[in-house]
């Protein structure tokens, strides 16, 4: 049984490579594509039902024994972002078929969509350090292909931009994981964790977390390193904006949560230069979202701002911080991605993305508009919706820490967020503007067959019902995230799983 | 040797990082070359270099008696290598690409992305 720990690799690395078989067919891969999403979401579940029963599950690749082989670790931690990707695949992947031309499904996108989705998986459920650093390059890659798939000009660019230095943080990480090797001998993320704590050369570990945090950090776009997220992120189509935006930034912040709450421990250093880095994260994807008038860049920017609150949390290290950062983390996977989609459908009906153009959504679509409505509000955290429940956390943790500058910056960042909700809503939805005339290379909304229009509601709203799940359900992911928190802060768990060590 | 081979890695990441900062995007190919085979060195020395010590446990004994060059980096580095070529492949073609869309070679052009629209 202990297979299970890979099934959703094997799900994803299958399907990537059945479709490769119908390079030419699009109608063919676009209906194999939506079975595997399905079925990998099955996996998904199943995995997460059958790790929250049983407990952290191990697989030795090739029967290598930890710490030597390499070690596949589902927790429950890993268990919960792969069900999350599942969902939002399943949910992007809908919405691509529908959404994105054939011209750029012609070369081979869904098999690196299902790449991509396979480095995730890889990533959250391996227990090795260098092995997370191939996946890393697996996601890169494969996002480097599908930004840049289509080669207009603003892609390109964005492109170029996103490789530089999505290439540098793979290099500092590894630079970091040659020395961390060079230290301690081990690359088991369990076995360094007790091996890190012998080593006599202090500083030389010092700078092998700043490495891990700069190389971790600019990969989820915090403070000095996120330049390349607003430069490239909104160049794509939205459904790969969607995927981009909801999970790349989070295996980052997934990465610096395992390494600074496993490897790293106890380091105020550390600690001290997240929450300030939390801080000016926070206020800088603030303002930036708020000097923006495309709808995709000022979503681009809240990322970065939300990004600060999960780091924040994890800067303060009690585990009551960190259960809020990881229900943040939960939430903020599910309505970036929407808000994306979100974005994506808007264009559709409108024909451009830019505030100072929309006008009329709600008198056009009052139905789209309120489904629209649930999802901004769960992004800003009005009381029953999602967003709301990590602050208590959040804000408890910060108060209990007296850490006041985190609660100012996160008080500022959820009122931005507040202020740019409602720009968005005046502007788009109620002001009045021109409409649009129609055009012979783009087909409007309107002008689509039922089924067609489905294709694109019905994604969004897949993640908005789990939105709302997150919101009214807020007690079942809160004792999760606590439960999370706590194996997390106590990792002896952890190890013991991993090292087979009996209690 | 050890020391020599640090100061080949420390010059391949200086040169690097100069010349990914340098403003032509052929440059930032070259520095992104350099840069990566700056961190193979630096994995390839965090192993210790040892002359002549094969990994290799004697029939006669259950542990290594004897000092002996450690594989994993080796490993590690073959599998870096790997993976920087495929991104410098894609680099290229992706630049040489970006070059024919934009007519232009240097970074300071690439700004249409950042122009609201």
């Amino acid at each position: 049984m202990e297979n299970i720990v890979i099934w959703p690799l094997a799900v994803h690395l299958f399907f990537s490579l059945i479709l490769m078989f119908g390079w030419k067919n699009i109608k063919f891969q676009k209906n194999v594509t939506i079975i595997g999403n399905i079925i990998s979401l099955a996996v998904a579940i199943y995995l997460f039902i059958f790790i929250y029963k049983n407990g952290t599950q191990t697989l030795a690749a090739g029967g290598w024994e930890a710490p030597f082989g390499i070690i596949f670790v589902s927790d429950l931690f890993a268990a919960t972002l792969v069900l999350l990707t599942a969902i939002s695949g399943f949910a992007v992947s809908i919405f691509t078929v529908i959404s994105v031309m054939n011209a750029r499904l012609r070369f081979g996108f869904f098999s690196v969509y299902h790449f991509l989705l396979l480095g995730l998986n890889g990533a959250f459920l391996t227990g090795d350090l260098f092995n997370l650093y191939v996946w890393f390059e697996i996601i890169i890659i494969s996002s480097f292909v599908l930004i840049s798939i289509g080669g207009e000009k603003n892609q390109l660019e964005g492109a170029v931009k996103y490789f530089a230095l999505n290439f540098m943080a793979s290099m500092i990480f590894l630079t970091g994981l040659g020395l961390l090797y060079g230290l301690t001998g081990t690359l088991n993320m369990a076995d360094l964790s007790i091996k890190i704590a012998n080593v006599e050369n202090r500083s030389l570990v010092d700078i092998c977390a700043v490495l891990f945090f700069v190389g971790f950090g600019i990969k989820s776009a915090v403070f000095p390193l996120y330049f390349w997220l607003p430069a490239s992120y909104h160049t794509p189509p939205s459904a790969i904006s969607a995927l981009f935006g909801g999970l790349l930034t989070k295996v980052g912040v997934y990465a610096l949560i395992r390494v600074f709450t496993l490897i790293f421990i106890e380091d105020l250093f550390i600690q001290n230069l997240m929450l300030a880095i939390a801080f000016f994260t926070i206020l800088s994807g603030a303002f930036g979202a708020l000097i923006n008038n495309n709808l995709r860049k000022i979503f681009s920017y809240l990322i970065i701002c939300h990004i600060g609150f999960i780091l924040g949390g994890l800067g303060i290290y009690t585990e009551i911080a960190i259960a809020g950062a990881l229900f943040y983390l939960i939430h903020d996977i599910m309505v970036k991605t929407n808000i994306y989609l979100i974005s994506g459908l808007i264009f559709r009906l409108k024909g451009n993305t830019n505030l100072k153009k929309l006008g009329n959504l709600y008198k056009d679509y009052p139905k789209i508009s309120v489904l629209i409505a649930i999802v901004l509000f769960s992004l800003v955290g009005v009381p029953p919706l999602s967003g709301f429940w990590p602050k208590i956390s959040l804000f408890e943790a910060g108060f209990a820490n007296n850490n006041y500058w985190y609660i100012g910056a996160l008080t500022f960042g959820s009122l931005i967020t507040l202020i740019i909700v409602s720009k968005i809503w005046a502007e788009a939805f109620w002001k009045n503007a021109k409409t649009l005339k129609p055009t012979k290379r783009f087909i409007q909304f309107d002008e689509l067959r039922n089924l067609q229009k489905a294709q694109f509601v019905v994604p969004i709203l897949i993640l908005a019902v789990f939105s709302l799940y997150i919101g009214f359900g807020a007690e079942h992911i809160q004792q999760l995230a606590s439960e999370i928190a706590h194996d997390l802060k106590n990792n002896q768990s952890y190890i013991d799983a991993v090292l087979k060590q009996e209690k | 040797m050890e020391i020599v081979l640090a100061i080949i890695t420390g010059i391949l990441y200086a040169a690097g990082i100069y010349m990914m900062m340098r403003r032509s995007i052929v440059k930032l190919i070259i520095g992104v070359i350099l840069f990566s085979n700056g961190v193979n060195l630096l994995i390839f020395l965090s192993g210790r270099i040892k002359r002549g010590k094969p990994p290799i446990i004697p029939e006669s004994s259950d542990v290594f008696l004897d000092i002996y060059s450690d594989p994993i980096p080796q490993a590690l580095i073959l599998t870096a290598i790997v993976i920087s070529f495929g991104l410098q492949a894609f680099a290229i073609v992706l630049v040489k690409r970006a070059n024919k869309v934009l007519h232009t070679d240097d970074l300071d052009e690439f700004n249409t992305t950042d122009e609201d629209s």
